[in-house]
């Protein structure tokens, strides 16, 4: 994995750097086939200045309890379920994690509701098995069983969207730690240092809840969502920008009071108590992630370019966010009015937005 | 072991209260020396009996001023609890040997206010609340004053952290003090902790002075003059000290005698009563009360009582805990949960799994990542629900003592009997009066009961109680001694942790209405901020519309009273939108009993709005169009439940905003063929309910019923028939009669070809009134007139001349308005 133009160069390559350094600096036991040891790790990720000097860059910011809690967890030999709302770095992490750990993040199943059984356990290589009958050689070993047999970390994304028969051939892998392969009358089995990462969204629709039996096998870590405000319009307003970009929007400089309005909404509705902490608000059932602020606000943005005047204005995300907002009509719609009416409506200079509101809403 | 045994613990501290019990079997001391008043030497003994069981504490109060008192609290992990029980089980003499409370609450009342420091000095062992769990709980200073006070003190604990390298200075004692080794406790030297302890106090010390606590001076120098006295009596190795770690060096320093006495000389002095009140761990708990304390009471109450394994025991408690709760809890789980708390103390660097570690571990292995069963380990076990009891000897509590001098004050003595007493509220003494009994009713003292006043009277300057004071009211007060030492005091706590545990809305609003009524401004806010909080997450609108009438009454109340309701009618009208908002959706596909509930609901709401619009006058900002709007919506809608629209048709009939015709144009709408019988039925019962009189004066409504009941099927005439049946039973007899007789008459206009005229009947000649006849009998006309010339006080007949002339009735309608106006 030498090419250094790929668009976009796994962990491990972008920051080898670091990982060497760390290796070189770590003096702390490490579980079997670690790279680095559980300290290492954490530091990888949360960040910081080693003794000979080079600076960790920060790849996760937020709560250091979840990235100790994640490597003890990997450190345990239990598997780690990453759980959050769209946009919470579920993925991220599970990709650095898996690379400061094995120094591969490239074990990887990503699931989809077409993810099949052979994508987990094993496929067959058919002109192999039609000219020699089955056999080691036939075999098309998944990721999850290449991590197994080397004892590294194989990483499930998306564990949610896999249909529930299928997740549950993970039990096996998780509990008894090996991979039986029946058509040979052999198995698979785990050597130290193997272990699993699982990212999954739990509030989303169309997700298949995991079975109790594949979740026991799972410590949970949730990704909490950005912790203040200004996090939130800084992650929205970036990638906003960015998306903007490639889909030719013009700027909108005068954008980001709306942006902070709109996040100010999310974060309430979803957090149940307004900024100020002084007001309770009931919660919609949308997750309302930070995902969906950034499409709100891209959405008002296609607005405002193509029929506005160019100003990303109340209008232009009013509609957006009633959509986001009310997913199911009967109740959301009361969580939202009542909203509208003890909240927006006295809230000084917010009576454009009330009025935008009420316009779409009646 | 030369000289007295001196240790300086960390108040609650179980690894502290461990290592004194180890210190105190090895050392045999022939008396203990505890820091503390003096005056509880008296009640020291209380502690040995049965019936004491901590949580508790020691409660010293000004005689003639309960108000300023402090407490003591004292767990069964706290060190000083510990060394107590140890000395009495073997019968060694226990002292208390701080400054006199005498001493330390009068300075408090010089300072014109409670000094937090007037009680124990906490500060060195109770890291990041420096005011601590000893700190006294009594009338405390506003926050802002604490808050000051804090800032210019050093907190000695955070300073050693600091430079062990820790950034939390309550995790670095425990890993260096509550977390060592339970097991290798046997083969150590069991005073090298104190030793340790006192050397970097001294340390400390050396640099800091007394660390921004001038007090500290007269009450170090106290207790070095008893040390030396205890000295004196039985020998240097005959003492043993437990005191906060912080005084140790003072204490082991050599200082003249007269120096100390000089210190002590002419200190002011109140007379001083102590006595043990039950506690909590809830109000040890930081979290809860006056801020001070430690956070997980529970916690450290499990690491004292294990006998080992300590993680592993309370992993099984969690689950056991999770479990009574109907969560999943395998024995797996537990052993996951133990490995994994185990792990990560091992990558965070802490010598043991500490309260953090098995949180994080918990949430990732049992809870499925969630904080909502945590929320519950917090509550039960890591704070947790223990209630200490206290002997019925010890003595009364200042609770009492208040109450006794409130009832002499407002000459209201307890008697045995039934007793009514009738207030006047506009009467100072009567006010103060009903304000003291609700209050007591508050704290669960049932005094006096409001009754119906027997002279009838409703103004709500007036008040009915039924006093009767039973024995047992005595033991209720006593229980409410933990509230606080006034009347007002413990009421305005009690409510206050009412509010926040209270779950129902209309509980809240329940006590918010008793807040008022008692005149406790303190806990209004707190228990104002239940209640929005409350009515903002409940989604039921019922329990909306039932917390609503409380609530506008208490505004009304706050009126007669004079207390502030500015802010309550601020939270009255948000739930009142509330509810507006709520309605049309909590109204559709209702079956029959909900739309019956819906219709009860819908009356207390609508009578309470009103109400509110009519209290708050200016104030309000149309929330009554917006609320009549949402009943003309829902009166028009088809999908709401026959009974509700017909209700709000009636109200707003009876308001006034029904424009003429309207409400026959509704009930036509109702009552047309096309609607189901049975939902037909439930609208008259809805529209009806409550008053026939209606019925009476307008014909055209009369005669929409009786056409519509005469069209009624006769297989579903049966159906229709129990809800007419209910709806008409609960007129007046004399109603039900004139509705019958008008039936009988007959539709309006001449006899039964004439049908009800449509909609506006026109006044025009030939055309009657609907139910009256198209013309005037003028025989009949005039012979009222005799009677009305007497009523106007006119005799004369030469005015009468255009009398019999005048076009209508002279009972009813338009024309006696002229006729009037001209005879006068």
């Amino acid at each position: 994995m030498t090419e250094t133009n790929a668009l976009r160069p796994h962990a491990e390559d972008a920051f080898a750097e670091e990982l060497k350094a760390l290796a070189a600096a770590d003096d702390r036991p490490r579980p079997e086939r670690w790279k680095l040891s559980p300290w290492a790790v954490a530091t990888y990720l949360l960040g910081g200045t080693l003794p000979d000097g080079t600076v960790v860059t920060p790849k996760y910011v937020g709560p250091r309890r979840i990235v100790e809690v994640a490597v003890s967890t990997l450190a345990t030999d239990r598997a780690l379920l990453l759980l959050g709302v769209p946009g919470t770095a579920k993925t991220w992490v599970s990709e650095h994690l898996a690379a400061a750990v094995s120094g591969d993040s490239t074990l990887l199943v990503q699931g989809t509701a077409g993810t099949s059984e052979e994508a987990i356990r094993y496929g067959w290589n058919y002109a192999q098995l039609l000219a020699h009958g089955p056999s080691r050689d036939a075999l098309v070993p998944s990721p999850v069983m290449r991590a197994m047999s080397e004892g590294m970390t194989a990483r499930v994304e998306e564990l949610t969207r896999i249909p529930a028969d299928v997740q549950d051939t993970l039990i096996t892998v998780l509990s008894e730690k090996t991979l039986p392969i029946p058509e040979l009358g052999q198995e698979t089995q785990a050597v130290r240092g193997f272990n699993l990462i699982a990212t999954a969204n739990d509030r989303d629709r169309g997700v298949n809840e995991l079975s109790s039996a594949l979740r026991r096998r799972f410590n949970t870590v949730v990704l909490p969502l950005p912790a203040t405000a200004d996090e939130e319009v800084d992650i929205v307003s970036r990638r906003v920008d960015q998306i903007g970009r490639s889909l030719d929007l013009p700027d909108a400089p005068e954008g980001l009071e709306e942006i902070r309005r709109v996040v100010t909404v999310f974060r309430e509705l979803r957090d149940g108590v307004t900024g100020d902490g002084r007001t309770k608000v009931k919660s919609p059932s949308g997750t309302l992630s930070t995902a969906e602020a950034i499409s709100v606000v891209t959405g008002g943005l296609a607005l405002a370019a193509h029929f506005g005047d160019g100003v990303l204005r109340s209008s232009d995300v009013a509609a957006g966010i009633l959509g986001a907002v009310v997913r199911d009509p009967a109740a959301d719609r009361v969580v939202w009015q009542e909203y509208l009416e003890a909240v927006v409506r006295e809230r000084d200079g917010w009576k454009d937005f009330y009025r935008a509101c009420r316009e779409v809403s009646a | 072991m030369n000289g007295p045994l001196l240790m300086g613990v960390r108040h609650h501290g179980p690894g502290s209260a461990r290592a004194v019990r180890d210190a105190l079997a090895a050392y045999e001391p022939k008396v203990l020396l505890v820091e503390g008043p003096p005056e509880a030497d008296a009640v020291v003994a209380l502690a040995a009996e049965k019936d004491m069981r901590p949580p508790v504490a020691l409660l010293a109060h000004a005689v003639d001023e309960p108000g300023r008192a402090a407490f003591w609290p004292l767990a069964d992990f706290s060190p000083e609890w510990v060394a107590i029980s140890w000395a009495l089980e073997r019968a060694v003499p226990v002292r208390f040997f701080d400054l006199p409370a005498a001493h330390s609450l009068a300075a408090a009342g010089e300072d014109g206010g409670l000094d937090p420091d007037a009680g124990r000095r906490p500060l060195p062992e109770d890291g990041p609340a420096p005011d601590g769990e000893s700190a006294p709980e009594g009338a405390a200073p506003s926050e802002g004053e604490r808050g000051r006070a804090e800032a210019l003190r050093l907190d000695p604990l955070a300073v050693l952290a600091e430079t062990a390298g820790y950034d939390d200075p309550e995790r670095w004692w425990e890993d260096v003090v509550e977390h060592r080794g339970a097991d290798a406790a046997a083969d150590r030297d069991p005073y090298a902790p104190f030793d340790a302890l006192r050397e970097a106090m001294g340390a400390l010390r050396e640099v800091h002075g007394d660390g921004g606590h001038p007090r500290d001076a007269a009450r170090e120098a106290h207790m070095r003059l008893r040390l030396r006295e205890a000295r004196r009596e039985h020998g240097d190795d005959g003492v043993a000290v437990v005191c906060g770690a912080w005084h140790v060096p003072a204490l082991a320093a050599t200082v003249p005698v007269t120096a100390d006495r000089q210190l002590l000389k002419g200190l002011p002095k109140v007379k001083v009563e102590v006595t043990w009140v039950p506690w909590t761990h809830r109000r040890l708990g930081r979290h809860s009360g006056y801020g001070a304390g430690i956070a997980s009471p529970g916690w450290y109450g499990h690491l004292f009582a294990a006998p080992d394994r300590p993680v592993e025991r309370w992993m099984t408690r969690v689950a056991g805990l999770l479990r009574a709760e109907d969560h999943g809890v395998s024995p797996s789980h537990v052993i996951e949960a133990v490995r994994m708390a185990e792990t990560l103390a091992t990558v965070r660097g802490r010598p043991l799994a500490g309260l953090a570690e098995t949180v994080d571990a918990v949430r990732s292995v049992m809870c499925e990542g969630s904080d909502v069963p945590l929320a519950l380990i917090h509550d039960r076990l890591i704070v947790g629900d223990d209630l200490g009891e206290v002997p019925d000897g010890a003595p009364a509590v200042p609770l009492q003592r208040d109450l006794t001098r409130l009832q002499r004050s407002l000459r209201l003595k307890p008697e045995g009997g039934d007793r009514e007493l009738e207030l006047d509220l506009r009467k100072d003494t009567d006010a103060a009066r009903s304000r003291l009994l609700h209050r007591l009713r508050l704290l669960g003292v049932h005094w006096g009961t409001p009754a119906r006043s027997r002279t009838g009277s409703t103004g709500t300057f007036r008040e009915t109680w039924e006093l009767r004071w039973e024995p047992e009211l005595s033991v209720r007060l006593a229980e409410a001694g933990m509230w606080g030492t006034t009347v007002l005091g413990a009421a305005t706590a009690k409510a206050r942790t009412d509010a926040v545990g209270t779950t129902v809305l209309a509980e809240v609003t329940d006590l918010a209405e008793r807040c008022l009524l008692a005149d406790l401004p303190d806990a209004l806010p707190v228990v104002m901020r239940a209640l929005t909080d409350r009515a903002a997450l409940d989604s039921d609108v019922g329990h909306l519309a039932q917390a609503l009438p409380p609530l506008v009454r208490s505004v009304r109340y706050g009126d007669v009273r004079g207390t502030d309701a500015e802010a309550l009618a601020e939270v009255a009208a948000g739930l009142a939108e509330r509810v507006r908002v709520g309605l049309p959706p909590a109204c559709a596909g209702l079956d029959a009993d909900g739309a019956a509930e819906m219709r009860g609901h819908l009356d207390t709401a609508h009578q309470a709005i009103a109400l509110l619009a009519q209290s708050r006058g200016e104030a309000d900002d149309g929330l009554l169009d917006r609320w009549q709007g949402v009943l003309r919506k829902l009166a028009s809608r088809d999908r709401t439940p026959g009974l509700v629209r017909g209700r709000c048709a009636r109200l707003l009939l009876d308001d006034g905003r029904l424009a003429d015709g309207e409400a026959a144009r509704l009930m036509g709408l109702a009552l047309s063929p096309g609607t189901a019988p049975d939902e037909a039925a439930a609208w008259i019962e809805g529209f009806l309910a409550g008053g026939g009189m209606l019925l009476v004066h307008d014909r055209r409504l009369l005669d929409l019923v009786d056409g519509w009941l005469a069209g009624v099927p006769a297989e579903a005439f049966t159906d229709v028939l129990p809800l007419l049946r209910r709806t008409f039973a609960a007129y007046e007899s004399g109603v039900r009669r004139t509705v019958g007789e008008l039936v009988r008459r007959g539709p309006a206009g001449e006899g039964p070809a004439g049908a009800a005229p449509p909609g506006g009947a026109a006044d025009g000649p030939g055309v009657g009134m609907p139910g009256f006849g198209p013309d005037l009998d003028p025989a009949r006309a005039d012979a009222v007139l005799p009677t009305l010339r007497l009523l106007l006080g006119r005799a004369g007949p030469g005015e009468t001349a255009a009398g019999p002339g005048g076009t209508e009735d002279a009972g009813a309608g338009p024309g006696t308005d002229p006729e009037l106006g001209r005879v006068s």
